[in-house]
C-alpha cells in the first residue's frame, strides 16, 4: 500500500509506556503476535504477548562464528540486530504437511485437508528482513505457480517494522541497498529513541491497517526535532555498518570465476553443515517426504526446509551432481549473489550477516567475495602493465 | 478462513490399466484418471511427477501420443527406490499424477525442416511423443531420421513400432548398441558416430537429442562438425526434482530451473553452463 | 555413381592434399564390392589395402575363444577400414561385411612407400589419418564408459 494515499501520512509519537497498548490492539484485532524474545542465549522470533516478552535491555554482539547476548545500559526493546531466526519460518514453515493419504481397496485416496491460515502480526521487522520477504514473494507468489500456504499467510500479516539504530559487526545492508532505513512493506515503522529522561517511538504509518491500529493508541504528532532525532539514529546505524560487500558486476564476476582457486580454499574450512542456508532469510529450498505410519496404511506428504549443502540435494540416479564441498558452497554463494539475479531479478542476499555469525567455522561471504574481487583487480592491473 | 493448502502439490489419482515390459529394467504404464474421462493435454517433451503411495514421487517424461487424451503413457526405467517400486506395480493399482510440467520439443520450429532425433537408452521415451506428433503431421516435415543408441540389443525399446514408422511414414530409424554378442545386424558403437553418415540439410534442420549428458555432449560435437548451429539443437536435461514448480530449488542448473525453464533447452541457451562441472 | 576423383577430393582425409598427391592416391584406388558376411580381412593377415566405405556396413570384430566373434564397432559411409600405413603392417582385427557394401580400395603398400619417399605427403596423410584415429579412439572411450548402465 502506498503511504502517500493515506489520509494521515505524518509521523507520530508513541511513548514507551504505551507500547503494550500496541500489542493489545493488534491482539484484539485477531492477530497472533510474533516478535523477538530471549531464549537459550539468543534473541529468537516467537510468540509474544507482553512487553516483558521482548528482549528489553539486551543486545547481541556478533562476529564471525560468534553470537553473544549482552546487557545494555539502557532499556531498549529493540536494541539488538538480528538473531538466528528470520520471519520466513512463519511464512514458509520449516515443516509443512502437504496432504495425507490412506490406503484403500484399489490403491489409496487422498484425504482432503483444509488448513487454517494464521494471521500474524510481526513485531520488530528490520529493513533487511522486509527485503527478504519481498524476495521470497518473488519466489512463491510472482512466478508461474503460487505457493498458496505462503501467499495466504503473507497476505494476512501485519508488519510492525523497526528502523535500525545500531548496526552489527556482521551487518552489510548498506552494500546490498536493503537498509537500515525501512522503506516499504510495513503497516507501521518504528524508530526507537531513548533519552535520559524519555523513551519513545517515532512511528510512520504505512497502510490503512496501520492507521486503524494507531487510532486506538494514545499518540502525539511528531515534532520536526523528534523526527530528525529518529533520522539521526538510522544514520548512525548506516555509519556503524560492520561489513561491506562490493556488488558491482558481482553476477558476472561469479559467473566468470566458476573455477577460482578460492572455492577450494573455502572447501577446506566449510563443514557443509547447512547452517548458512537455515539462518538465511531468503533461502527457500525444500524437500518432500512421505511419512508413513507403522501399519503402512496412512501416509503424510511433508515438505521440509532443505539445504543445497547436503549430498542428497543433487542426487540423480546413482550419485550426486555436486559431490565436492567446494561445488556445494559455490552453488550456494553463486545462487545467492548471481544466478538469483537472473532468476528473480534481484539479489538473493540482503546483507543481514546471519550466515557469517552462524557459520561454525566463520566463513564470511563478504570476505569470500572480496578475495575474488581482488583477483579481478589484479587481472586488470596485469592487463594495464 | 480456511483454504486448501498447496494445490499444485496435490496429485490427481490415476489407475494403471496396462503394463508392458519393454526390457529387463524398463516398463510402460498406461493410466486413466479415476475421476475424469480424459487426461490433460500435453506437448512432446513435458513431464509429470508420478507418486507411489508411501514411497515417493519422481519426475518422468510423458511418452504417449499427444493427440490422444484417453490415457496417459509413461515409460519408466527402474533406477532408484521409487522407480524400483513402480516396476512392481500391478494393473488396477492407483498412482498420483501431477503435471504436465516444463518446456517442450520445438515441434513448431521444426516444420518445413529436416528433423534429426537422437536418443540414448531410456532417452527415446521422451522423444516418442515427437515421433507421434510427426506421424500425425508428416507432410509438414521434411526428412525425419531417428538415431538410437542403447547398451545392448536387449535394451532397445519400442522396436515393435519402428517398421510402421519407417514403412508408412518414411522415417529413417537406425539403432546402434555399445555391446553385442548376438546375431545383431545393426550398428555397433556410440550413437553420435552415426551422425556423420546421415544425409540432412545442416542449415534447414532441427536436432532433438535426449539421453545421458555425455551422449548429448558428443552428439552436439558431431552436429557442430556438420555445421549445424547451436540454435537448431535441442536437448533435455535432468536433475533432482522435488516439486516441479520452481519452489524446491533442487533442479537448479546454473540460473535455470530444469522444471520450469526446461527440461527441454535450446543448446545455445545452456551451452555455457554445460561446460561447467558440478554445477 | 560418383567417380573416384570426386569422392576422394571431397573426403576429409584427402581433400587437403596437394593435387599431385591426390592424383597419386586416385591412381592407386579402385571401386570394389563386398557381399554380406564376406570377410574383408582377418586378424594377423598382411595389411596392404585400406578401404573407404561408400555404402553398407562393415564390422570390426575380435575373436574370443569363449564368446566367438564380437563386434566392437561398425563403420559406414566415408569411414576408413584398415589403415595399412604403420608397422607392423598387419591386421589387428577381423573386418566383416554386415550387409552388401561398396567401398574404395586403396593400395596401402604403394601409399606407405610414397610416404617414406615424400615426407610432406607422408605428414599430410598421417595428420589426417591421426585425426580420424583420435576420433575413433574417443568414441571407443565413450563406449567403455558404459553410459547406459544404472549406477548404484
Amino acid at each position: 500500500m502506498n503511504p502517500s494515499t493515506l489520509p494521515n501520512n505524518k509521523q507520530i509519537i508513541i511513548e514507551r509506556q504505551n507500547f503494550q497498548r500496541l500489542l493489545d490492539v493488534l491482539k484484539n484485532q485477531g492477530y497472533q503476535l510474533r516478535g523477538p524474545t530471549v531464549r537459550e542465549g539468543a534473541i529468537v522470533y516467537d510468540e509474544i504477548n507482553l512487553v516483558k516478552d521482548l528482549p528489553e535491555g539486551w543486545t547481541d554482539v556478533q562476529d564471525k562464528a560468534s553470537y553473544r547476548l549482552q546487557k545494555r545500559d539502557d532499556k531498549a526493546l529493540f536494541g539488538y540486530v538480528v538473531g538466528p531466526h528470520s520471519w520466513k519460518k512463519f511464512l514458509h514453515p520449516p515443516v509443512l504437511k502437504l496432504w495425507e493419504a490412506k490406503r484403500c481397496e484399489d490403491g489409496f485416496e487422498i484425504k482432503e485437508k483444509v488448513a487454517f491460515t494464521p494471521q500474524y502480526a510481526f513485531i520488530g521487522v528490520r529493513s533487511c528482513e522486509l527485503h527478504a520477504i519481498a524476495i521470497q514473494d518473488k519466489v512463491f507468489i510472482e512466478g508461474p505457480y503460487v505457493d498458496t500456504t505462503y501467499k495466504n499467510r503473507r497476505e494476512k500479516i501485519f508488519v510492525v517494522a523497526i528502523n535500525c539504530g545500531e548496526a552489527g559487526e556482521t551487518c552489510f545492508c548498506t552494500s546490498m541497498n536493503t537498509g537500515p532505513q525501512v522503506s516499504f512493506g510495513f503497516d507501521l515503522a518504528l524508530t526507537e529513541v531513548i533519552q535520559p529522561d524519555r523513551h519513545y517511538f517515532v512511528v510512520m504509518i504505512g497502510s490503512a491497517k496501520g492507521h486503524d491500529v494507531i487510532k486506538e493508541i494514545p499518540h502525539t504528532k511528531a515534532s520536526n526535532q523528534e523526527i530528525s532525532i529518529a533520522q539521526s539514529k538510522v544514520e548512525q546505524a548506516r555509519e556503524e555498518m560492520g561489513r561491506t560487500m562490493d556488488t558491482s558486476d558481482i553476477k558476472n564476476l561469479l559467473y566468470r570465476n566458476h573455477d577460482h582457486t578460492q572455492w577450494d580454499k573455502v572447501a577446506e574450512r566449510c563443514l557443509s553443515c547447512g547452517n548458512c542456508t537455515m539462518v538465511c532469510p531468503t533461502c527457500f529450498c525444500t524437500t518432500v517426504e512421505d511419512v508413513t505410519d507403522l501399519t503402512g496404511e496412512e501416509t503424510t506428504r511433508v515438505r521440509k526446509w532443505d539445504s543445497c549443502f547436503t549430498m542428497d540435494f543433487s542426487y540423480l540416479h546413482g550419485g550426486s551432481v555436486r559431490t565436492s564441498v567446494k561445488s556445494r558452497y559455490r552453488q550456494w554463494m553463486t545462487h545467492k549473489l548471481a544466478t538469483w539475479i537472473d532468476q528473480f531479478d534481484t539479489s538473493g542476499c540482503v546483507g543481514c550477516g546471519r550466515c557469517i555469525s552462524w557459520c561454525p567455522v566463520g566463513i564470511d561471504i563478504t570476505e569470500e567475495v572480496a578475495i575474488i574481487q581482488e583477483d579481478k583487480a589484479k587481472e586488470k592491473n596485469d592487463e594495464n602493465a | 478462513m480456511s483454504i486448501q493448502i498447496s494445490d499444485p502439490m496435490l496429485p490427481e489419482l490415476y489407475k494403471v490399466t496396462k503394463i508392458q515390459e519393454n526390457t529387463h529394467d524398463t516398463f510402460t504404464l498406461e493410466m486413466v484418471p479415476k475421476n475424469k474421462t480424459k487426461i490433460f493435454s500435453f506437448l512432446p517433451g513435458q513431464f509429470n511427477m508420478i507418486y507411489l503411495f508411501g514411497v515417493g514421487e519422481v519426475p518422468i517424461s510423458i511418452s504417449g501420443d499427444p493427440s490422444s487424451t484417453d490415457f496417459l503413457v509413461h515409460t519408466i526405467r527402474a533406477v532408484g527406490t521409487v522407480t524400483d517400486a513402480m516396476s512392481k506395480i500391478k494393473e488396477g493399482q492407483t498412482v498420483g499424477i501431477r503435471g504436465p510440467f516444463g518446456s517442450h520439443w520445438p515441434i513448431e520450429k521444426a516444420m518445413g525442416k529436416d528433423v534429426l532425433l537422437i536418443a540414448g537408452g531410456i532417452g527415446l521415451a521422451p522423444l516418442r511423443p515427437v515421433v507421434y506428433y510427426i506421424l500425425a503431421h508428416r507432410s509438414k516435415y521434411r526428412k525425419v531420421v531417428l538415431l538410437y543408441g542403447t547398451r545392448s540389443p536387449d535394451d532397445i525399446i519400442y522396436e515393435e513400432e519402428y517398421q510402421n514408422w519407417q514403412e508408412n511414414f518414411d522415417i529413417t530409424v537406425e539403432t546402434t548398441v555399445d555391446n553385442t554378442d548376438s546375431e545383431w545386424q545393426g550398428h555397433v558403437g556410440i550413437v553420435s558416430a552415426l551422425i556423420s553418415k546421415k544425409d540432412f540439410s545442416p542449415t534447414n534442420m532441427v536436432a532433438i537429442i535426449c539421453g545421458p549428458e555425455i551422449m548429448m555432449h558428443f552428439s552436439v560435437q558431431e552436429l557442430v562438425r556438420r555445421e549445424v548451429t547451436w540454435n537448431d539443437i535441442y536437448i533435455s536435461m535432468e536433475r533432482n526434482m522435488k516439486c516441479a514448480i520452481g519452489f524446491c530449488g533442487h533442479c537448479q542448473y546454473g540460473a535455470k530451473f530444469i522444471c520450469k525453464d526446461g527440461p527441454v533447452f535450446c543448446y545455445s541457451s545452456i551451452q555455457e553452463t554445460l561446460k561447467r562441472r558440478e554445477i | 555413381m560418383k567417380m573416384l576423383k570426386t569422392i576422394l577430393e571431397n573426403h576429409p582425409s584427402f581433400q587437403e592434399l596437394e593435387r599431385e598427391h591426390l592424383k597419386f592416391v586416385i591412381d592407386n584406388a579402385e571401386n570394389i564390392e563386398f557381399k554380406a558376411e564376406e570377410l574383408l580381412f582377418k586378424e594377423g593377415e598382411k595389411a596392404d589395402k585400406l578401404y573407404i566405405i561408400q555404402s553398407g556396413k562393415i564390422a570390426i570384430e575380435l575373436f574370443t575363444p569363449s564368446r566367438g566373434s564380437i563386434t566392437i564397432q561398425t563403420l559406414g559411409l566415408n569411414e576408413i577400414v584398415g589403415w595399412s600405413l604403420t608397422p607392423p603392417y598387419q591386421r589387428s582385427f577381423d573386418a566383416r561385411c554386415v550387409e552388401d557394401s561398396q567401398a574404395i580400395s586403396i593400395d596401402g603398400k604403394a601409399l606407405r612407400i610414397r610416404c617414406e619417399e615424400d615426407s610432406k605427403f607422408g605428414y599430410e596423410l598421417l595428420k589426417n589419418f591421426t585425426y580420424t584415429v583420435v576420433q575413433r579412439l574417443q568414441r571407443t572411450r565413450i563406449q567403455l564408459l558404459d553410459i547406459y548402465k544404472i549406477r548404484t
